[in-house]
């Protein structure tokens, strides 16, 4: 933290950033409460219980970190998908960059301008599904993000949306700092897909709130950046009204350290959710999927599906809950996670819980962690294919339970391409 | 037990507050003995430390050890993180020391026991006679010798067998014998496996244990009969706090077991016990709790708090510890029997039943730390919740980086009967090489309605529908326990489930 003219770590953590513009008094008021909450509940700490496997120094270090710019000469992820492109470079919206801000069953703003009306739908969810995920557990680093965060995109889908909404994050500058908030309401019967990549900043921190109302479907894919060095830090928080859809899906690939969390409030009834991930890493890389669900309503299903390949050292991190509260009848709860540890050097720490006060309940999850099965791979040897190549196979077939949680046909392809892409330039 | 079923238990008719009542009667073991007790002052400080030391003869490097266990507990704080909600304990507000008079001086043979002593334990099914079998035990093999020792509140009353058992080389007695007879033992290995400074309850008892049992396996020997201790908390306001310690050296072999019960009051009463197992080279050890102290009643008034701190030390290579526990009293339980897997290709193996009913809360499990190479853990926790009680299987399975070819596999499944409790599973997983494998499954489901369907329809009532279900799906891990014990748990899960039937 270095600075000694701060009274606290927390304090040293606000003054990272400059103050957005100033916005509307709702906004404001929004944004001060949020202030106070992040004093309140101080800076994450390896002593908190939802950071104990990862260590949060590097996220809350005064310093921004210089991330070399990762040059690519693949064509990017989503390229060939029909897609309305939203572009922020090192975590600033240009407009230079991006499509016009319209689209047919959308409307859609800058943070800013949405912050500065003074009436906006977004007064109900910015800040509100945040605050409501703070409980039971702390999330400073969401907190931070709405009290200062003046960067991002307001989104109302009204009806049914044409084509997806892309949210691109490129860097110029080695070292920057971005906070990115997203505010999004999929109204009764819309149905909108958001896809999301690049690293953005050398260290960045988003928060995406998602509000889905009853009979809504939300669609969200993300490719988190490759740069090597990066640090990410990424929220989503929904709430989920009746017969609603939501699905998100995240393929993180290097990157030095990515903690995602995700925070699910089913409030109504016959739901469905999911949220799966595949990581691929190779050397001094975290990942760190923090999930929680919460089924408040009867009927509802949840899927958790994660699945983790590791190598040289690379450390993954599963922390899921499912929380069904008493009343929440009928519950299909599920959680997997799993690991593929590539050599001895990797690790693979996991906390997969469920907290449970119905009895009407199907829950379950399973664990699983070890190496590629040698008979598999002797199989596949045996059959003229050479070692490194059986493996890779295993590899993709391992992640492909997770990249079947993606409905869209053909951006799961795109993902497996990405997949097989990794496990080609880390092949042996 | 479908919701409406349940709404209608909720109701106020007669019927339902007659059935409800019977149901804190059903705690056989709820009399208390009146006998004249001599106690220590309430409360704790370095006095009272110093005279259960000076009660228990102790030389000085016992008390030293006791007071620097205190002075360190002083500063520490209870642990918040189990999810169990209970009123504030006033540490200063219970009796750290009680034992019958007539055990003042030491009865040399249990001939000489009080016979009002010896009636509670035949009372409670444990006659402390050197009879072959536990009263009760129908069918069992003839022959089969269990020897027992009796703690009672903060002394034990008597050891059966210990003749027998010295002839083999076993030496079964309780601590405070131990620390007199075996010194260096003792002293050898004490703390070794739980250190003082451990945790809060492991802390206080180091400072305040007043009695427990201690059995020392040598090398080679089988130990040629099962072995138990029964706790019986009687006093009011009492805590009990025991400590164990077994030592099972080179290819020994033991089975243990261990039960416990205590009388309806309606204050809270505290047991903080430690127990620790040392299993050297090729050793085996096998320990079997039934833990059944008083529940409450069924608006939760009164019950036993158990925080107790388990753990297995797998020093050399091959050894082998097994923890079977059937957790149906107590109010509050936190516990944890763990097993350090220190020795290459040492095993640990944990089968847990825990039943809560009532307003009872139970946070327990095991932790599995691999040390050594190829070492196996297994782990098995049936969680069953019923009544508005909370249900927690809380375990770590850890396997460091040179723990390498490890393996371990963890089951944990919960069932819910009725929609006012809550059952949860609390997991770590902590893999650090890629030689090893860790498995987890874990399910919550309900009394499925199409076996109790069946079961009703060949004529049984749904409480013992539900009981017969029950022990179906607790079956693997009664199936661990020794024969005695097994018969006795299949009763109790039926018992602690009477009245949660809708």
């Amino acid at each position: 933290m270095g600075e000694a003219k701060f009274d606290n770590p927390t304090e040293a953590l606000l003054a990272r950033h400059n103050a957005p513009r100033k916005g509307s008094d709702w906004a404001e008021r929004t944004r001060h409460a949020a202030r106070e909450r992040t004093l309140g509940m101080g800076a994450a700490g390896r002593r908190d219980e939802y950071w104990r496997y990862t260590n949060p120094t590097s996220l809350n270090a005064f310093e921004t970190p210089d991330v070399e710019i990762l040059q690519l000469e693949e064509v990017p992820v989503f390229d060939g998908v029909e897609k309305l492109l939203i572009t922020f470079v090192d975590g600033v919206y240009s407009p230079e960059l991006s499509d016009d801000l319209s689209g047919e069953g959308l409307e859609i703003s800058t943070l800013e301008d949405a912050l500065s009306a003074d009436i906006h739908w977004a007064s109900d969810v910015f800040g509100v599904l945040e605050t409501n995920g703070q409980s039971p557990v702390n999330r400073p680093f969401a907190a931070l993000n709405t009290a200062l965060a003046g960067q991002g995109v307001v989104i109302r889908a009204t009806g049914k949306v044409s084509k997806p909404v892309a949210l691109r994050y490129c860097r110029e500058n080695t070292t920057s700092d971005a906070l990115i908030h997203h505010v999004i309401r999929v109204e009764s019967g819309a149905d909108l897909s958001i896809l999301e990549n690049g690293a953005g900043a050398s260290r960045l921190n988003t928060v995406m709130e998602v509000d889905v109302a009853d009979g809504g479907s939300f669609h969200h894919l993300r490719a988190q950046g490759r740069d090597h060095t990066r640090l990410a830090m990424t929220h989503i928080f929904a709430r989920l009204g009746a017969e609603s859809h939501f699905k998100s899906f995240t393929l993180t690939v290097n990157g030095r350290l990515t903690r995602n969390d995700v925070v699910i409030d089913i409030v109504g009834g016959n739901t469905k959710a999911s949220v799966a991930g595949a990581c691929l890493g190779d050397g001094d890389f975290l990942h760190d999927d923090t999930i929680f669900i919460t089924h408040d309503a009867v009927n509802c299903e949840s899927r958790q599906v994660f699945k983790k390949v590791l190598k040289n050292g690379a450390t993954g991190v599963f922390q899921g809950k499912i929380l069904v509260k008493t009343g929440a009848q009928k519950t299909d709860g599920y959680q997997i996670s799993q690991a593929l540890l590539l050599d001895d050097d990797s690790n693979f720490l996991a906390k997969p819980e469920l907290e449970i006060y119905a009895d009407d309940v199907a829950c379950s999850h399973g664990s699983t962690c070890g190496a590629v099965d040698e008979n598999s791979l002797f199989y596949l040897m045996s059959r003229g294919i050479p070692r490194a190549e059986a493996q890779n196979m295993m590899i993709v077939a391992f992640l492909d339970e997770a990249i079947q949680e993606i409905e869209n046909e053909a951006l799961a392809e795109d993902i497996r391409a990405r997949l097989l892409g990794w496990a080609e330039r880390h092949k042996g | 037990m479908s919701t409406q079923e349940s709404i209608a238990k909720d109701g106020v008719d007669a019927e339902t507050v007659d059935a409800v009542k019977t149901v804190g009667e059903k705690y056989k073991y709820g009399f208390a003995t009146d006998i004249e007790m001599e106690y220590a002052p309430k409360g704790v400080n370095e006095d009272i430390v110093r005279l259960i030391s000076s009660k228990n003869d102790e030389p000085e490097w016992m008390l030293e050890w006791r007071l620097s266990a205190f002075r360190r507990w002083e500063k520490m704080t209870e642990p918040k993180w189990a999810m169990v909600n209970y009123p504030e304990i006033d540490f200063q507000d219970i009796y750290y020391y009680a034992r019958p008079k007539s055990m003042i001086e030491k009865p040399k043979s249990l001939d000489d026991v009080d016979p009002k002593l010896l009636e509670t334990y035949k009372k409670l099914g444990i006659p402390l006679a050197e009879q072959a079998l536990l009263a009760g035990v129908e069918g069992a093999e003839e022959g089969r010798k269990v020897a027992v020792d009796a703690v009672f509140d903060s002394v034990s009353v008597g050891t059966t067998f210990q003749k027998e058992l010295a002839e083999a080389g076993v030496i079964f007695c309780s601590m405070s014998e131990a620390i007199k007879d075996h010194p260096e033992l003792v002293k050898k290995y004490i703390g070794t496996v739980v250190p003082p400074t451990d945790n809060y309850y492991a802390t206080l008892n180091s400072a305040v244990f007043s009695d427990g049992s201690f059995v020392y396996i040598p090398e080679g020997v089988k130990c040629p009969m099962e072995l138990s201790t029964y706790f019986r908390i009687n006093a009011e306001n009492t805590g009990q706090f025991e400590r164990t310690l077994i030592i099972a050296e080179k290819g020994a072999k033991v089975s243990y077991l261990e039960g416990c019960t205590a009388p309806m009051r309606d204050e809270n009463q505290l047991h903080a016990a430690v127990v620790e197992l040392i299993i050297q080279e090729d050793a085996d050890i096998k320990y079997s709790t039934v833990q059944n102290w008083y529940p409450g009643d069924e608006n939760g008034v009164g019950g036993i708090y158990n925080f107790v701190t388990k753990r297995a030390d797998c020093r050399g290579d091959r050894a082998k510890v097994m923890w079977t526990q059937v957790e149906t009293g107590s109010a509050v339980t936190w516990k944890y029997p763990s097993c350090i897997l220190r020795g290459d290709d040492s095993q640990g193996e944990f089968y847990s039943i825990a039943i809560t009913n009532n307003m009872q809360q139970a946070d327990t499990g095991t932790k599995m730390i691999h040390l050594g190479k190829r070492t196996k853990s297994r782990i098995v926790s049936k969680g069953i919740s019923a009544g508005k009680a909370q249900n927690t299987y809380r375990g770590l399975v850890s396997i460091h980086p040179k723990a390498t070819g490890s393996r371990n596999y963890t089951q944990c499944d919960s069932l819910l009967i009725g929609d006012q409790c809550g059952a949860h599973t609390v997991p770590y997983m902590e893999c650090r090489n890629n030689s090893s494998r860790i498995e987890h499954e874990a399910t919550t489901s309900k009394v499925d309605e199409e076996q109790l369907f069946y079961c009703r329809q060949r004529g049984m009532t749904e409480e013992e529908a539900v009981a017969l279900i029950v022990n179906g799906f607790a079956k693997e891990v009664l199936q661990s326990l020794p024969m005695e014990f097994a018969m006795e748990a299949q009763k109790l899960v039926a018992i602690s489930l009477e009245g949660s039937v809708g």
